[in-house]
């Protein structure tokens, strides 16, 4: 079993070489100058030759690219070129509001989206079901920023039920209170999503043999649901979750920016607005490791839960 | 086109059921209906559009929908129904050429893959693994915010991160046809892998693939519609669905409609082309096909 660990969290390696490759390769694919791209027309010569050297960027390119290997192995994921400071701390210090944002909507996705797919898939082609379909797929044709919006105007600006901005805050009530409609938002799209995993993975194991001696034997309806099949069908949806993960953290970066709250969304967006490049790479490495964690992790728990995953390969 | 090319090929067995059961399948019908009155709009527009769509009226800005204007102006007093309009031809042509070169790119490596195999198909599918464990949108922030973005460098964009996808889709059914006996007579025939590959391969393939560009259509405009939003999207004046919200947004507490009437557009459009996307899979596989 440690061993299977061992060589899941080996694997993850090669896929961060490729990762941190294709940011390099991005990076570079800035047309022109990055330095002109990155300080404008009217920069000195002088403070453009002070960023290529800061880039590293007037030495070969193989030179460049072991060094920025290096660097990031090292944990050195530059500086911010506006406010001065490393990334490290600038995601540091938003990092805790994209965490709770992501981990409440994950909360409230499987909350709703799991009895919401299993009572689909056991009133399979009955009213519950198509409801349920129907919910799911509206879930899953919003684009993260266009529920936020519809959201806001219905219960900040229409309804002043809750506040238009979710700025940080110290009191704890606004706190939560902040955090509803972006973590509603982030929530009601993955209850869409596990939903319709659930109903399909529920519909495969229903279908099943053992099911149906179960239902022979006289088990009950509700512990044969709950028990016998629910049991084996959380085992696809685990991997699907966290898979999910990724897609939450590209999600909240609109969220973030709709309901003005502060995360790793705003962070990317002041990057950009700035054109502060080396913010941005180094947010991209931070973004690439965390998928791949959360990855990884996934596969460790999915080889615990199911027995069936083979150790040995 | 794609079901007289599949029915000619020899080897195919699934075109006519999948037909038929598309033709009776009624959400088949809404989602494709719907898609198909979208694009009517979008070649339209020019006609349809009460407006010109970049022309100001400084008088008239902000003012709420009325028989003049009848989804309202924006702040620059431009029509946001002639605006709407316009922004589905922006939609809909990077929506579907980014899928088309994501299809097209995406199924050759797939099927290259699968057809040489060895090194060469463990790369590719490695690299294919590390574009599908990113999230969609993220990468396509990240390359439009390197690129720049113009129309041509987000279909790029968006394109790249659909590849992966595709590779799958067409990596599978080529190993299998691979070892049919039909591709070993025409390996000793002489015929060229390339020959093989589009006449004796492509036509098995392709319903799977033409299913996952549908529904990876709907994630294309989603993305399309995410990065006009921040502001990576086909810039201003030009109309764009995620564009008007992004400059309606600002006005939110005052000018509801500014940022409601292009959330509509973007959703129907996405669930049109998602019903179709998950109608045409029912359609081809056959476990749900005889279900319905």
């Amino acid at each position: 079993m440690l061993g299977y660990i061992f060589r899941r969290i080996l694997l993850a390696i090669p896929t961060l070489l490729v990762m941190l490759t294709v940011v390099f390769i991005l990076v570079r694919l800035v047309p022109g100058d990055p330095a002109v791209a990155m300080l404008g027309d009217r920069a000195s010569e002088a403070t453009l030759q002070a960023l290529r050297e800061q880039l590293g960027l007037n030495q070969p390119i193989a030179v460049q690219y072991f060094e920025f290997l290096g660097n990031m192995i090292t944990g050195d994921f530059g500086k911010s070129m506006v406010t001065g400071r490393t990334v490290l701390s600038e995601v540091g210090a938003v990092l805790p509001y994209t965490l709770e944002l992501t981990f409440s909507a994950m909360v409230l996705g499987t909350l709703f989206g799991l009895p919401l797919g299993v009572i689909a898939a056991v009133r399979r082609n009955k009213w519950p079901d198509y409801a349920s379909r129907i919910v799911s797929l509206i879930g899953l044709s919003f684009p993260g920023f266009v529920s936020a919006i519809l959201l806001l105007l219905c219960f900040a600006v229409w309804q002043h039920w809750l506040p238009v901005m979710s700025r940080a805050s110290s009191d704890p009530v606004t706190h939560i209170r902040n955090l509803i409609l972006p973590a509603l938002n982030l929530g009601l799209i993955m209850m869409a999503y596990i939903a319709r995993v659930t109903r399909s993975s529920m519909l495969d194991v229903l279908g099943e043999d053992y099911i149906r001696t179960a239902q022979a034997k006289g088990v009950k309806a509700r512990t044969l649901v709950m028990r016998h099949a629910l049991g084996n069908a959380l085992i696809p949806i685990v991997t699907v979750v966290g898979l999910y993960f990724g897609t939450l953290i590209g999600n909240s970066v609109l969220a973030e920016i709709v309901f003005t709250r502060p995360g790793l969304g705003k962070l990317i967006l002041g990057a950009l607005q700035s054109r502060d490049y080396t913010m941005l790479q180094g947010l991209m490495v931070v973004f690439a490791i965390f998928v791949i964690l959360v990855n990884t992790a996934t596969d460790v728990i999915y080889g615990l839960v199911d027995p069936r995953v083979s150790y040995k390969k | 086109m794609t079901s007289a090319a599949i029915s000619n090929s020899s080897e195919t067995v699934k075109s006519s059921p999948v037909l038929t059961a598309l033709r009776r399948n009624r959400m088949a019908w809404l989602g494709g209906g719907t898609l198909f009155i979208i694009v009517l709009v979008a070649i339209f527009a020019p006609l349809i559009a009460p407006h010109d769509p970049l022309e100001q009226n400084i008088l008239a800005r902000l003012s709420p929908p009325s028989a003049d204007f009848w989804l309202g102006t924006d702040s620059y007093g431009r029509d946001v129904l002639s605006r709407l309009l316009y922004g589905a031809r922006i939609s809909l042509s990077i929506g579907f050429l980014s899928v088309l070169t994501a299809m097209v790119v995406g199924s050759s490596l797939g099927m290259l893959a699968g057809y040489i195999g060895g090194v060469f198909e463990q790369i590719v599918m490695g690299l294919v693994d590390v574009l599908l464990s990113f999230p969609t949108l993220l990468l396509g922030l990240m390359i439009a915010a390197m690129l720049g973005s113009s129309f041509e460098n987000l279909i790029i964009a968006i394109a790249i991160t659909e590849i992966a996808p595709f590779a799958r889709v067409a990596r599978a059914p080529t190993i299998a046809v691979k070892r049919r006996d039909f591709v070993d007579a025409g390996r000793s025939l002489g015929l060229s892998p390339l020959r093989i590959l589009g006449v004796h391969i492509l036509p098995n393939i392709l319903s799977d693939v033409v299913v996952v560009g549908s529904l990876w259509m709907a994630s294309a405009i989603r993305t399309e519609a995410s990065l006009a939003f921040i502001g990576l999207g086909v810039q201003p004046p030009t109309a764009t669905w995620g564009g008007m919200i992004r400059e309606g947004f600002d006005n939110i507490l005052t000018a509801w409609w500014l940022v409601v009437f292009p959330s509509v557009a973007i959703l129907i459009t996405v669930l049109a082309l998602n019903i179709l996307g998950d109608a045409l899979r029912d359609a081809i596989d056959p476990k749900t096909r005889s279900g319905q």
